[in-house]
């Protein structure tokens, strides 16, 4: 039921889309076939545009780097680019250029229907047949049965603490969003409209008067209290953060004692001693579940697919895993990760835990949620009060 | 006869092909670079988006100037940016004025050159690595200044509009210095002789006589820290804590909803079109 309404609302709105370019442009043959392959030996170079963590070649720990053998053992050259939310993965990506993009569910469906993507071609990939089922043809990366791409990897947005200055530990998000915090002005929040999601992770279990059932399903009278929440938060808040190193260097000055977080930057803090703690709150959290796509335009589709299977294939699934911080995809990678209870730790194999992680999606005005009485917030409004928000 | 004689006889014969082969270069630069980009940015901002894909869609409208009149934050941070270009432009001003007559009237003409590649140094250090350097000399609580301030029971003001002012006009104090104190190394000695000649203490001649000759050198460098305080975003970003100003509007919606980015962007370009051409009757661009 879900599924195709989200499907149906995509398609209507692609097909406007198409109507209001004048089906002029080469825009309107986007939904061309998937390669045939056979994927060959080709040499080539790729630009892939990843989540810090995802596509680590050494630059941020030389001990750190599954993009080295990738390119000793195919040949192929690897670029990375690195961006901070899913707002700036679409922009970049439309701005072209890049061979190979994981996408978060809430830039995934913008790129597929912006006509930015290929439809991936499974058979080439070996590796797929390990991802967990639960993965697979899932509305963010598959649209009428063409796949998109394949299943990297999910996890939760933290609330990270500073261990020393925060105490007792926290185990509900009240401490960034509550007015008498004693952690006021020294609080952190992710400086993207989608971060309104959070706050209406915060409403369904502190309001439920409001009849909150999915973040990004948000009538006027949720929007409205999202936003007052984010609104009495402001106070609180040292910076909004977009940039991870940033992030770092503002805990690490202590300038920054909590706020929601990923893995990866609790990780990189705690890569000399263990300082900051890391936890998903009572309350559930906003989380994602991201995809490897091809970009439309390569020039480099046997590199790209060699990059699809290699980045999903049990080692190095692990390896990214566990690097980021994350569930892996891959069913086989839960044996190879060096910690062996990392599957473990982070849920991989249950299906209870992410009952309460919201990952994220592109909030449309025919409510996600199913709701038909309504109209919800799409995501072009979330951006435009997010940004009068920021500078208000 | 060789190509080089032939062309070189063609120019000599024809003035006009002189001038065009003279200046085709520089009016392109212009035209095309400066005027044709501000015009881009127009057309941008009278386009829509698609709402979903976030992509251009070249379509009139003018949703994206009614946003940017009607949402009263706008005008809240229009307003902050002016504020902080103005006082970023005082400090300034009253920091480059002092330094500028120093180096220029009362230094050594030996030392001058010294003392003016001195003014120039911070320019040669990368933008980022001195905002960053600021941002740990304000980081409440551990930063520099707040080991500074704290003997006198004082405490860091933190990141926020202070940090922004500060770190602002450290980075534009060099683009002020220079042209006043070539403004006031062009005032000649025997009118600051007369004026004291005539009775008036140092004070008297500095304000009625070298404030108004150095005035439109004055104007010219405000000019500098103006405009580039106004579109300025990433000190904001480093510096600035959850402040904001227009260039981070601009940044913020870029990526999502390019015409309103351009929308705002056009904010700035009418600040600086009034401030110019209120400059203007002062003089001092006949003095660029």
């Amino acid at each position: 039921m879900k599924i195709t309404r989200v499907r149906k609302t995509a398609i209507v709105i692609a097909a406007g889309a198409l109507l209001l370019s004048g089906c002029s442009s080469s825009d309107s043959d986007s939904a061309g076939g998937a390669y045939a392959g056979p994927v060959q030996d080709t040499p080539g170079t790729i630009n892939v545009l990843a989540w810090p963590g995802y596509a680590e070649d050494g630059s941020t720990d030389p001990k750190v780097d599954w993009v080295t053998p990738f390119e000793e053992e195919t040949g192929c050259t690897v670029n990375v680019k690195t961006y901070g939310t899913s707002d700036e993965a679409v922009q970049l990506m439309q701005s072209g250029g890049y061979d190979v993009v994981s996408a978060s569910g809430d830039a995934s469906l913008r790129l597929i229907f912006g006509g930015d993507l290929q439809p991936v071609n499974l058979d080439l990939i070996p590796n797929y047949a390990d991802i967990f089922t639960n993965l697979k043809d899932r509305p963010w990366n598959t649209i009428d049965g063409a796949n998109y791409g394949v299943p990297h990897g999910r996890g939760a947005n933290v609330l990270q603490y500073t261990i020393d200055k925060v105490k007792p530990a926290p185990d509900s998000w009240s401490v960034v969003w509550e007015p008498n915090s004693p952690l006021k002005g020294k609080v952190t929040a992710y400086d993207s409209a989608i971060y309104i999601a959070d706050a209406a992770v915060y409403l369904m279990s502190t309001k439920p008067d409001l009849g909150i059932t999915d973040p990004y399903a948000l009538d006027q009278t949720q929007f409205d209290a999202a936003m007052a929440l984010l609104k009495q938060q402001k106070p609180l808040v040292a910076e909004y953060w977009a940039d991870y190193t940033k992030y770092v260097a503002a805990v690490q000055a202590g300038s920054i004692v909590a706020g929601t977080s990923w893995q990866v930057i609790a990780n990189v803090l705690n890569g000399e001693k263990s300082t900051v703690g890391a936890v998903k709150p009572k309350e559930g959290a906003t989380g994602w579940s991201d995809t490897w796509m091809i970009s439309k335009n390569t020039e480099s589709i046997d590199c790209a697919y060699k990059w699809l299977n290699w980045i999903i294939s049990p080692a190095t699934n692990a390896q990214a895993a566990e690097y980021f911080g994350e569930a892996p995809a891959n069913s086989k990678a839960c044996a190879l990760t060096a910690s062996k209870t990392h599957c473990e730790s982070y849920h991989a194999e249950e299906t209870d835990y992410w009952s309460d992680v919201y990952y994220w999606k592109t909030p449309t005005e025919e409510c996600l949620d199913g709701r038909t009485d309504v109209k919800c917030i799409p995501y072009a409004e979330w951006v435009k009060a997010w940004s009068s928000f920021r500078n208000s | 006869m060789s190509f080089a004689s032939t062309t070189r006889r063609y120019f000599q014969s024809h003035v006009w092909a002189r001038i065009t082969a003279l200046l085709s270069l520089p009016i392109a630069w212009l035209g095309i670079l400066y005027i044709g980009s501000l015009a881009a940015l127009f057309i941008t901002s009278i386009w829509k988006i698609d709402t979903f894909t976030s992509k251009v869609v070249r379509e009139f409208t003018l949703s994206n100037f009614i946003d940017v009149l009607t949402d009263k934050a706008y005008f809240n941070v229009t307003v902050r940016t002016v504020g902080v270009a103005i006082a970023v432009t005082m400090i300034c001003a009253v920091i480059a004025i002092p330094m500028a007559f120093f180096i220029a009237r009362v230094a050594k003409p030996k030392s001058r050159p010294v003392l003016i590649a001195l003014v120039i140094t911070p320019l040669w250090a990368s933008y980022l690595v001195k905002i960053y350097a600021w941002r740990t000399m304000m980081a409440p609580d551990s930063g520099f200044l707040n080991w500074l301030v704290s003997p006198l029971g004082l405490s860091s003001p933190g990141f926020g509009l202070l940090a922004v002012i500060i770190g602002l006009s450290y980075l534009w104090l060099p683009y002020m210095i220079l042209p006043i104190y070539a403004g006031m190394e062009k005032l000649p000695d025997s009118i600051v002789d007369a004026s004291a000649d005539l009775g008036a203490k140092p004070g008297r001649t500095f304000l009625k006589i070298v404030l108004p000759i150095a005035w439109p050198a004055i104007i010219a460098g405000s000019l500098f820290t103006f405009s580039l305080s106004l579109g300025d975003y990433i000190t904001v970003q480093i510096l600035g804590g959850t402040f904001q100003m227009l260039g981070n509007v601009v940044y913020q919606n870029f990526a999502l909803n390019l015409p309103f980015a351009a929308a705002v962007a056009l904010i700035p370009v009418i600040v600086m079109i009034v401030y110019l051409a209120s400059v203007r009757k002062t003089g001092a661009l006949d003095n660029l």
